[in-house]
């Protein structure tokens, strides 16, 4: 495999690992969410993304020549290259919606860069991905304003989650060489220029509903080199459980 | 679109996957939701193209069956079925036929919202998530039926 190609796989797993972790947590709420309507909405905005893992793992997978199967259900949490922020627990209702939407405003400036991308299966998958992001975004969007301008609990509870999360906010914009090299050959994002509209964006957000955006003295990052919190081993117990019992199970 | 088929030396395998509809909307076909995109026929091997409508539709899975079980009993045994994603899925490509059927099933279609029951325009969404990926749930003000309707999307 060629340098390029194996750079490609790698960028791809990255991208299919976001989406797989995040849609496991989701998928958590299913049956479990504050309201009916919510409960089906979430359940929906994790299917999107597991529809979107399947297409990222499977391309990583013909490069690499294994299944997406394989790649899901067989890798060990240090062989995982999803960012930190994904893999968290659910926390409350705000902590997942406050990371719904931080990631939704990422998932909007990125994925607009991807659809740019000279790889034509990873510009694929991104302009498909970034039809649903815009109404991932519109829901996530409301639901800031809906629980930071609530009752007092809803926007404690809220601004709670934002400095919580904000120490993993780092690991958006960071890049490594992998992605350097592949954005010398126009095939990735560069992360690090989506950061000053991220900011502005979020910013916006946080001042009209009276939240504060925290302090950047946290920076919790290693998810893309496989550095994991303590978190994904158990999410992967569960999520990987049936295949690691019964190998080769099928449906 | 109409240009492929109207086109194509394959009429006839297009007329056979007219019976593929989609599961949770059977007054459609895959045709008519622009989930097929093309058919050819290649030394006795029929290749499908299609195009996913969310990328996480559960339905796709059971549409590809569907292609495979409808060209089977067609006497094609050999069927090669590819996803296309590029242009990406749109309901524009619901023709006024698609619309009206869907009406009369029961489902607004993309756009401008009317109720499928009274056709009143006075409505309110209920949820902009529904009963599938591909559904908003509405109320009509004027009868008080809920609904759905498919999103624009
Ligand atoms: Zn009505």
């Amino acid at each position: 495999m060629t340098e390029a190609n194996s750079d490609i796989a790698e960028y791809s797993l990255r991208l299919g690992d976001d989406a797989l972790i995040l849609a496991q947590r989701l998928c958590e709420w299913c049956a479990d969410a504050p309201l009916l309507e919510e409960d089906i909405a979430i359940a929906n905005v994790g299917l999107d993304y597991i529809g979107r893992a399947r297409m990222f793992l499977q391309y990583a997978g013909e490069l690499t020549g294994s299944s997406e199967d394989e790649l899901a259900y067989l890798r060990d949490s240090a062989e995982f290259r999803n960012l930190l922020m994904v893999e968290l627990p659910r926390g409350d209702f705000a902590f997942s919606m406050v990371r719904q939407y931080l990631l939704d405003e990422y998932e909007s400036l990125f994925f607009a860069g991807l659809k740019q991308s000279k790889d034509a299966n990873l510009a694929g998958i991104a302009e498909k991905t970034l039809k649903e992001v815009h109404y991932h975004l519109r829901r996530s969007r409301e639901w800031m304003r809906r629980l930071a301008l609530g009752t007092e609990e809803s926007h404690r509870r809220s601004q709670d989650a934002i400095d919580e999360l904000w120490g993993y906010v780092a690991e958006f914009f960071e890049s490594d060489e992998v992605e350097e090299r592949l954005v010398g050959l126009g095939i990735a994002v560069e992360r690090r220029d989506l950061e000053q509209a991220w900011r502005a964006s979020v910013g916006e957000l946080a001042a009209k509903t009276g939240l504060m955006v925290p302090d950047d003295d946290l920076r919790q990052t290693g998810g893309r080199s496989g550095v994991h919190t303590e978190h994904l081993g158990h999410l992967l117990a569960e999520m990987q459980f049936v295949q690691r019992s019964y190998p080769g199970l099928k449906w | 679109m109409n240009q492929r088929r109207s086109a194509s030396r394959c009429a006839e395998l297009f007329d056979i996957l007219d019976e593929v509809k989609d599961p949770e909307i059977p007054v459609l076909s895959i045709w008519d939701l622009g989930i097929l995109q093309d058919v050819d026929l290649e030394n006795e091997t029929v290749r499908v193209v299609i195009t996913p409508t969310y990328s996480g539709c559960p339905a796709m899975q059971q549409i590809t069956q569907d292609i495979e079980a409808a060209l089977r009993e067609a006497g094609f045994t050999s069927v090669e079925i590819k996803q296309q994603l590029i242009p990406a899925w749109t309901t524009d490509w619901l023709d006024a036929d698609a619309r009206k059927r869907l009406r009369e099933f029961g489902i607004a279609g993309p756009g401008k919202t009317a109720c499928p029951q009274c056709g009143s325009t006075d409505v309110t969404q209920i949820s902009e998530f529904g009963s599938t990926s591909c559904k908003s749930l509405m109320r009509c003000n004027a009868c008080q039926e809920p609904f759905d309707q498919f999103k624009r999307f």
